[in-house]
Formats: C-alpha cells, structure tokens, sequence
C-alpha cells in the first residue's frame, strides 16, 4: 500500500510538472523535501532520547509494570493479542496518557517504545500486526485536550477568546478516535477469519 | 475550566519526571546511568526512522510544488459541492492526513484570511488540532521497527482523518451558529 502511494505520488508529480511547466519548482521540491525530512528527524532526536532515558528508569524500577497491572483491563480490551503483564501494555498506557495530556511530544517516544515490544510478539516482523494497527490508529486520531499550536496563532491574529475552540476540538478528536477504533476492529475482524 | 486543563498540562511533565526518578531512586535505580542508558536507544532509532522521513518528505514536498495537489482539489470539486462541504476548508482536508506543516500553513492562512473569530477560522482551528498526521505517524513508528507491510492501518488512519472532518464540520456549525 505505502509502495504504490509513493510511487504514484512520485510520478504524478512529475508528469504534472512536465505539463504545467514546473519542472524546475519539483527540482527544488524533492531536495527541499529531504531537508525537511532530515529537519523534522533531528527535531525528535532530542525529545527521544530525553523521554527514552526518563522510560528506562520507570521500566527498572517496576514502575512501569505496576501502571499496567492497574490499567491493564482497559488495554486488555482494546488489545487482546497483549499477554498480560507484557511490557508493551506498560508503553502503550504511557502513549494513551501522555496523547491525553496533550503532551505530544512525549507521547511519540512512548509509542515507539509500545511498537517495539509489540514487534516481540509479532511471528511476521515485515507485516504490521493487528495490535500495531491499533496502536496506530489511537495515535493517528489522538484524543487532544489542549490544542496549543492552534490556540497560540488564534491568539496572534487577535481572537477575542482564543481557547474557545477546545471544546470543538476536543469533541471532534474524540469522537474521531471511536472511529478509527471501530474501523480497526472491523479490520481486524476481517483479517482474522481471513488467516483462520 | 481552560484554566485548570492548561495548568494540568503545564505542570504534567515537571511532576511526571520527579515522580519517575524519586520512585526509582527509591528502589534502588542508578538514575543517572540508567537514565544515559535510555537516552542512548534514542539515538538508534532516529536512524532508523531517517530515511523513512526523508522518503516521504520528497513526495509530498514534489506533489504539492508540481501543481497535481490543485488538480486534484479541481478534480473533486463537484463531489465536495454535491455534500454542501465548504470549498474553502477543502485544501486543508485533504492536507492534513499528509504533512503536520503544511496544514499548518494552510490553517494559519485560513485564519488570516477570515480572521481567527469566524466560521471559517474556526472550523480550520477545529480540523488542525482535532487530529494527527496520519502518514507521518505511520512513518515514523512502522519505520521504527521495520515493518515494510502496513496491512489495514493507513486505510483506518485515513477514515478516521475523514471522520475528523466531519465530526468538525458538524459540531463547530452547532456549537457556534
């Protein structure tokens, strides 16, 4: 899927660049595009590597294991493919909090951390598996609280009551997410009677 | 109530990180070494999700730069008109399951333009904050840990992307007509 959506992404652009003359812009584009890439990357070096060092931490202490005890119907529900008391229930409940809070910097390396461990389960470590589509479906839609980018540049262009959109947002976001959910488990459904 | 969710936010991190190093320091954690120890795997993986960015950053920057975004929003005119959607917010639709920045820029300029009070200023706050990037994130944590075969989640990431939509344009008409 992602193959054939570069791909045509790619050679569209530069069919429609030979037509609308704008060969030289997509010259530009591409390496533009690579240097965002690199920018964006680098940007998330620091966050990952601070948020990765504060999880080791709350993984050696047992912190980690005693939040997903405690937590761990709800991930049970949602990811029924965890065995309990696995490692990943313990990231995946600091994803969900952390994209609660609105903390979205935290919430990436936190995720990561959840997808590695649940690569461990995986018997096909080329293909996403179910519990991975979960994880990225939360994380796509993600519940937010505070929108603060958007409530800074509201603030900017003069708004009256710049934070009146939370409650929009906050609504939209989840009802989103139950969604995406739904669809997940619609998915799911289907890709299990097709393997079984 | 803004008061209280921005305060909680402000204070989250700075508790969160005393909690984890008091409690570790209490089990009998090296914090500091295995503080460095963590931070290390940072590293390893923004490798390994480099490329992947680089790789979608240069098709998105070309299809957009190459004009084939603007026909493609010509090319769906008619369907966004037959379900009354307004034209005006559809750029923005269609960019925000592709790239974070660049519906910022858009949204931004929504809100400039119309000014950040109005309808349309408004729905474009909604949509931009509802929701993430979807194939960003798709990147970023499939690339992590190499998987190549995404299965169903990008079709899932992009319904609920078009759910978000929705669930924007219909509760920012109510909340605010």
């Amino acid at each position: 899927m992602l193959n054939v959506i570069w791909l045509a992404l790619i050679v569209i652009s530069i069919v429609v660049a030979a037509f609308t003359g704008r060969m030289e812009a997509i010259n530009a584009a591409a390496f533009e595009g690579a240097k965002t890439g690199v920018t964006v990357c680098f940007g998330l070096l620091s966050v990952l590597a601070f948020w990765l060092g504060i999880m080791r931490v709350a993984e050696k202490s047992g912190l980690l294991a005693l939040l997903s005890k405690a937590l761990s119907p709800l991930i049970q529900l949602l990811f029924p493919d965890v065995p309990k008391g696995h490692p990943a229930m313990g990231y995946i409940l600091s994803n969900m909090s952390a994209n609660l809070l609105g903390l979205g910097n935290a919430a990436t390396p936190m995720g990561l951390k959840a997808m590695e461990e649940l690569q461990k389960l995986n018997p096909d470590k080329q293909k996403a598996s179910p519990a991975m589509c979960t994880l990225l479906a939360i994380n796509t839609a993600s519940i937010t609280i505070i929108p603060t980018t958007m409530i800074a540049i509201r603030m900017q262009y003069g708004s009256v009551n710049p934070v009146e959109i939370v409650g929009t947002t906050l609504v939209s976001s989840f009802a989103a997410t139950i969604v995406a959910l739904l669809i997940d488990r619609w998915y799911r459904y289907r890709h299990l009677r097709r393997h079984n | 109530m803004y008061q209280w969710v921005s305060l909680i936010s402000l204070w989250a991190i700075p508790v969160t990180i005393a909690f984890v190093l008091l409690y570790g320091w209490r089990r009998q954690v090296p914090v500091y070494e295995t503080f460095v120890e963590g931070a290390k795997g940072g590293l390893s993986t923004t490798i390994r999700i480099l490329p992947h960015l680089i790789a979608m950053m240069v098709a998105v920057s070309m299809f957009r730069e190459s004009g084939a975004l603007d026909m493609l929003l010509r090319g769906i005119k008619p369907v966004l008109d037959f379900l009354h959607f307004p034209e005006e917010l559809v750029p923005l639709a269609l960019l925000r399951p592709l790239t974070g920045t660049g519906s910022l820029a858009i949204a931004t300029d929504l809100i400039a333009q119309y000014g950040p009070d109005s309808f349309f200023g408004r729905l474009a706050a909604t949509m931009q904050g509802s929701t993430d990037t979807t194939l960003y994130v798709l990147t970023v944590y499939f690339g992590a840990v190499g998987i190549r075969n995404s299965g169903y989640a990008l079709k899932v990431g992009l319904w609920s992307d078009l759910a978000g939509v929705v669930f924007s344009l219909l509760i920012v008409s109510y909340v605010f007509s």
